[in-house]
């Protein structure tokens, strides 16, 4: 349970595509046997960071699908730097991948 | 108050303060989720909670790609392109969703970025986005979307 992620240098500038893999549930969907809510569990920030700094930060809400793709394009990191995502759900869970700018 | 300082205080009195105090969340990553404008109604109200109530431009430099029908609504992949400099923030909505912010994606002055995820969409809606970027806030929308299968469960 890694993200995915992908990073590429194109036109002088990063195209960076992450895969999560998380349930993203809304919170407005009802159990079908018992008729109880389904909680909210949802990823709520994907961060980006290049050598130590935030580069790049998404904050989700529930309707982001699920198991969320991302993609972004920025400028600064070169080829060769890593990018570090991470992200958080809002019952606290987190992960993370790497990234090699190529 | 500014929209960060109050996000860093709401968070801090409400359930998000357990996790810290659990080890769970890094702090850093946590502070920001702007709660106050993913819980509004209209686009509107959620734009103002982003960026304030400083009238917004509208402009041709925000580009969508998106199907024009999605046959399943839980799963629509969106694109934004923003030809744009110095751009702060992008924020995505659907103003028929039960709640119209889907994400909001942050960046330090940045030129030309294109975005790309996939999105819930409850019913048949174009989409808007709200960008802020050199000081101004900007926005767009694009053609509506079909959508036959909701995907916000119900």
């Amino acid at each position: 349970m890694a993200i995915k992620c992908k990073a590429k240098m194109k036109d002088g500038m990063v195209e960076v595509k992450a895969l999560m893999k998380h349930e993203m549930e809304t919170g407005l969907r009802k159990d079908s046997k018992t008729g109880e809510p389904i909680p909210a569990h949802h990823i709520t920030e994907v961060v980006c960071m290049h050598s130590g700094s935030e580069l790049f930060r998404c904050n989700m809400g529930p309707a982001i699908s699920k198991n969320p793709y991302l993609s972004f394009t920025v400028s600064g990191p070169n080829v060769g730097d890593t990018l570090q995502l991470s992200y958080v759900d809002n019952m606290g869970e987190t992960d993370s991948g790497e990234a090699v700018v190529k | 108050m500014k929209r960060r300082e109050f996000n860093f205080r709401l968070a801090s009195i409400t359930g998000f303060g357990v996790g810290i105090a659990s080890g769970l969340m890094p702090i850093s990553v946590l502070a920001n989720w702007p709660t106050a404008a993913f819980d509004t109604e209209t686009t509107e109200d959620a734009a103002n909670a982003l960026f304030g109530e400083s009238g917004m431009i509208e402009t041709d430099a925000i580009t969508f790609k998106a199907p024009d029908i999605a046959e399943n609504g839980r799963v629509v992949p969106v694109n934004i392109n923003v030809g744009l400099n110095n751009i702060e923030e992008i924020a995505l909505m659907v103003p028929e969703n039960p709640a119209p912010l889907v994400s909001t994606f942050v960046m330090s002055n940045q030129s030309n970025v294109a975005v790309g995820t996939r999105i819930k969409m409850g019913k048949t809606s174009p989409l808007v986005a709200v960008v802020k970027a050199d000081g101004k806030v900007y926005t767009a929308s694009s053609k509506e979307i079909k959508v036959t299968i909701g995907g916000c469960g119900g």
